[in-house]
């Protein structure tokens, strides 16, 4: 889906928790996320702490959004 | 009798599902599950000394120390020979068996073999280093592959030369092998073309690479004007899953108005996916679709809007063909309706 967003012309980030299956399915702006069944979240965090989190991966998938590349680009910290 | 250590997840080791998915890497002696069959697949010539069994989220999750813990459980029992799955269309453990085995022979130097389903993720990742052998997409398909990696395993355990993947079965790993044919190109090729012009089938001796990969689109240049549009492959649906998305191999997408939600609650958004467990996406379902946090971010101006719809599918052991039928017709409505830009999650 990633891949067919992008060709449509539509700038797409992933935000997954397994990278290198997005690789493979040829996602460009790739975002690592915290646990498969809870990407975006942390269980274990309090329920403020994780909103926190949250915000922070959005935000960086944000800045992947508006970042140039020319390949492939995992944003880490 | 050669010696053969197997790598299954908690689930053909018949510890659990996905509530057991989390466990670390453990040892046991002998074969477990599907081993059994493996074993008797042997006829006496190898045997299962151990099997190591891991966990699927643990894997994907702490893949360098799982793979650490793993390769020297593996190396205790100095084995001829080591096999991982068969892994079907389940990605995660794909992924996983892929990833063990060529570790195991790169760095510990014995050979390996693994199966799979020619869809799973791990397939596209290390086809060109392993032998994979092709199976069903579910464990329907084990009574074809055991007897296949049996063969395969052996022949490589003697040292035997491996014949091509029609012959031995596994997926085609780009490697080019001259021989003796027994007549020259130049017929071949006539023979060939005659074939394709009486529109009957013909095998290429030259098969060219497939590779579709897209470029990436310019970034935005004001994401406080851009509309945002949230994707995702994580099943999230509104409570009771109204569509009736398949918890796997999906055949469809929904599409679900969030005009006036600014959180997404146990009474009223759920994951329709199954292969994950499901309870902290139930439990809140913003840890997989976060609407709350792009709500915020919408009244602060950080970002133009959000899209009053999202679009959802299960990425489930999803046929590759129907991702991208729904990508192309989620993304002609997005661009119809003025989307700019997408962030797609995945679980």
């Amino acid at each position: 889906m990633v891949k067919e967003i992008e060709r449509a012309g539509l700038p797409v980030v992933h935000m997954c928790t397994i990278v290198p299956i997005s690789k493979t399915v040829g996602a460009n702006r790739i975002v690592p996320t915290v646990a498969i069944p809870h990407p975006l979240g942390n269980p274990s965090l309090s329920h403020e702490e994780e909103k926190a989190l949250r915000r922070k991966l959005v935000e960086k998938a944000l800045k992947a959004l508006q970042t140039e590349i020319h390949e492939q680009t995992v944003f880490e910290d | 009798m050669f010696k053969v250590v197997h790598y299954l997840n908690q689930f053909f080791a018949n510890i659990g599902g996905e509530e057991k998915a989390h466990i670390a890497p453990e040892v046991r002696e002998g074969f477990v599950g599907p081993g059994m069959a493996l074993n008797n697949a042997f006829k006496g010539e190898a045997q299962i000394v151990a099997t190591v069994i891991c966990g699927d989220s643990y894997f994907a999750e702490n893949t360098d120390t799982a793979l650490k813990q793993i390769l020297e459980m593996v190396k205790k029992y100095n084995p001829d020979i080591f096999i991982a799955g068969p892994a079907f269309n389940a990605g995660r453990y794909g992924t996983a068996c892929a990833t063990i085995a060529k570790a195991v022979k790169e760095e510990l130097g014995i050979p390996v073999v693994t199966g799979m389903y020619i869809e799973n993720p791990g397939v596209d990742l290390y086809k060109k280093d392993l032998y994979i052998i092709s199976t069903k997409d579910s464990a329907v398909g084990m009574r074809d592959a055991v007897p296949k990696m049996a063969a395969l395993a052996l022949k490589l355990a003697k040292g035997e030369e491996i014949g091509t993947p029609a012959q031995e079965g596994y997926i085609e790993r780009g490697i080019r092998k001259n021989y003796f044919a027994e007549e020259r190109g130049s017929k071949r090729a006539v023979d060939m073309l005659i074939k394709k012009i009486k529109g009957e089938p013909f095998e290429t001796e030259f098969k060219m690479p497939v590779f579709d990969r897209v470029a990436p689109n310019p970034p935005i240049a004001d994401i406080t004007k851009a509309k945002i549009a949230l994707v995702t492959s994580g099943g999230i649906v509104p409570k009771g899953n109204p569509d009736r998305i398949e918890s796997s191999s999906a055949s469809k997408f929904g599409k679900y108005d969030i005009e006036g939600v600014f959180d997404l609650t146990p009474e009223t958004y759920e994951t329709a996916h199954g292969g994950y467990d499901p309870v902290y996406a139930n439990q809140d379902a913003d840890r997989v679709l976060p609407v709350d946090v792009l709500r915020d971010l919408e009244k602060e101006g950080k970002i133009g809007s959000l899209h009053r719809y999202y679009y959802s599918t299960v990425g489930n052991g999803t046929a590759v063909k129907n991702a991208a039928k729904f990508g192309q017709e989620i993304a002609r409505q997005l661009i119809a309706d003025g989307v700019q830009a997408v962030i797609l999650t995945s679980t």
